[in-house]
């Protein structure tokens, strides 16, 4: 299965020949937006790079970054190459934080987008006779559409859950026999939990595989999620600024999400210096879009931490394997000077046997002092009528993260389900010193 | 036989313990004694009731952590000396107590790691025990 391809000649391209394809695809990009993008002609011809005689893909490294805040200022559409008569849908982020991200699709866009997620689900063996369960939010948010659209392409059975109401979630799973299911890491553990409270066996549903995206997770949480609900957890990334879901996926081996690299130009860079770092250095993802042509993106900024890895992968595929992003910069916690990543945390929590998979970090500042809290539920795996083994419990969690991560982080007792649940993007990080409450 | 004893664990939160207590007044069921222990941020409460089966389940849907533990209860006579008796006895015999509280009536609740052995000693010294 795992030799099987949905377009097998531009799957195991040889890296030169992919190289040619880039240069080729970048040299049409970097001529879009000098003649279309304002800001992008003013960019380029500040950074002296001249897109009519672009001839070195390794040149790349002379385009200047594009970053959110570009994508904010230029709140709605000032970075669209394309007019609306050419764009077909637009797509958007919350915009908690501040103008929201938009973007756009013309028809060919959309069309690119369905066939790298058909080529991607294909790659973990998904096909026509499967029935996919997508719960990611259908609306704004890229999840919903974008793998919809790539699973129809497909020729799967598509049905469009969306998120939330989890008690009909599970009943659809096991009344229509889905096999795989879409949605984000936090979810799926929900719906296992709620599963299980309704006295669902998962070890005898269809279900075989979930393909888990849009937030951070760790492998010790995909043993977690595998062994409960008795499927592979495959890790799928994307983000709306440079398609949305479809970016990279895990191949089967679990072992790096292979970018799709005939249609997005991938680096790792310095985050502090932006130098572009070699094959096996963890550093700042930076894409480019080598086909969008309603909204193509420049050396977009990511924030994601990951390592590359271009050797030719045991699945057959020539494209490159980004390690699954350990995070954000921004997610990145500085507790009295040390830097600290929740998947760090979550690692290790993972480890310990009987704790549930449901956490929250409480950062603070008290007396100048920065604290952090681990929040975790006591279930009755741990709890016993003697005080001494719930005390013995918080301190040997204590204990591995202080080994682990270098710090003394709270362990504090929970009782169940007081940790919220989410269907959507997670909340792993309650920041106090940012005025964040609960 | 020894008496089933519910164990709840209870963040430190104003009427955690009011809400064990209703649930078990809207099920009708008795409280016979309890005891609280208390760390920095939660507590643990542990308790003899009427229907332990019953008052466990409606815990659990109440979205409560509990455990049930073999407890050792005693009948004790209302007599100045009469616990010294009984833990000098226990004491003589190398029998540590985790912890001890009293019931409703004059009953007292230990417990100890080998509920069965302590009982037999119980019995042996004439010691009414009750479940």
């Amino acid at each position: 299965m795992a030799n099987d391809y949905w377009e097998k000649e531009v799957e195991t391209l040889s890296r030169d020949k992919l190289r040619k394809i880039q240069l080729e695809r970048l040299k049409k990009t970097l001529v879009n937006v000098y003649e279309n993008v304002d800001f992008y002609r003013k960019k380029l011809d500040d950074a002296g790079v001249d897109p009519y005689n672009f001839s070195n893909l390794d040149d790349v490294e002379k385009i200047p970054f594009t970053t959110k805040d570009d994508l904010r200022e230029s709140y709605p559409f000032g970075l669209f190459a394309r007019s609306m008569d050419n764009v077909v849908r637009i797509h958007s982020s919350s915009g908690t934080t501040g103008n929201p991200v938009v973007v756009g699709y013309t028809k060919n866009d959309i069309a690119v987008w369905g066939n790298l997620i058909a080529r991607q689900l294909f790659s973990v063996g998904v096909r026509e006779k499967d029935i996919i369960q997508n719960s990611y939010g259908y609306g704004l948010f890229t999840g919903g559409l974008g793998l919809h659209y790539g699973a129809e392409l497909l020729g799967s059975t598509v049905i469009p859950t969306s998120g939330g109401n989890t008690e009909r979630q599970i009943k659809i799973m096991a009344d229509y026999g889905s096999t795989v299911i879409c949605c984000t890491p936090s979810y799926i553990l929900y719906i296992a939990e709620v599963g299980k409270e309704l006295g669902v066996d998962f070890s005898k549903l269809p279900l075989k595989m979930a393909i888990l995206g849009a937030e951070p997770w760790t492998n010790e949480m995909r043993k977690e999620i595998e062994a409960r609900l008795f499927i592979d957890a495959i890790d799928i990334y994307g983000l709306s600024e440079i398609i949305g879901p479809g970016v990279s996926l895990e191949c089967l081996n679990k072992s790096g999400l292979h970018v799709a690299e005939d249609h997005f130009l991938v680096e790792v860079i310095d985050p502090q210096t932006g130098k572009i770092l070699p094959p096996g250095k963890q550093g700042e993802l930076v894409f480019t879009t080598l086909t969008k042509e309603a909204i193509p993106l420049l050396r977009y900024r990511t924030r994601d931490l990951s390592v590359l890895n271009i050797e030719k992968c045991s699945c057959g595929r020539t494209h490159g394997r980004m390690k699954k992003p350990m995070g954000r910069t921004d997610d990145m916690l500085i507790i009295r000077g040390i830097n600290v990543f929740p998947s760090q945390i979550e690692e290790v929590l993972m480890k310990v046997k009987e704790i549930e998979p449901h956490y929250l970090i409480v950062v603070d500042r008290k007396n100048y002092l920065d604290t952090i809290e681990l929040w975790v539920e006591v279930s009755e795996d741990v709890f016993s009528e003697k005080m001494n083994d719930l005390e013995n419990f918080e301190s040997s969690i204590e204990h591995k993260l202080f080994s682990t991560i270098g710090i003394k982080i709270d362990v504090r007792l929970k009782e169940p389900k007081t940790i919220q649940r989410s269907i959507g993007k997670a909340k792993r990080v309650l920041d106090r010193r940012k005025g964040e409450t609960l | 036989m020894p008496v089933k004893q519910l164990t709840v664990f209870l963040e430190n939160q104003t009427g955690r313990l009011a809400e064990v207590a209703k649930i078990l007044k809207d099920e009708d069921i008795n409280l016979q004694g309890f005891s609280t222990t208390e760390a920095r941020d939660y507590g643990i409460l542990r308790m003899v009731v009427s229907d332990v089966k019953k008052a466990r389940q409606l815990l659990k849907e109440g979205g409560f952590t509990t455990h049930v533990a073999d407890a050792v209860c005693i009948e004790v006579v209302d007599r100045p000396g009469e616990l010294y008796r009984i833990l000098d006895i226990l004491a003589n015999r190398d029998i540590n107590i985790d912890y001890i509280y009293v019931i409703a009536g004059t009953r007292i609740v230990l417990s100890v790691s080998d509920v069965e052995r302590v009982e037999g000693i119980l019995v042996e010294n004439n010691i009414k025990l009750c479940s």
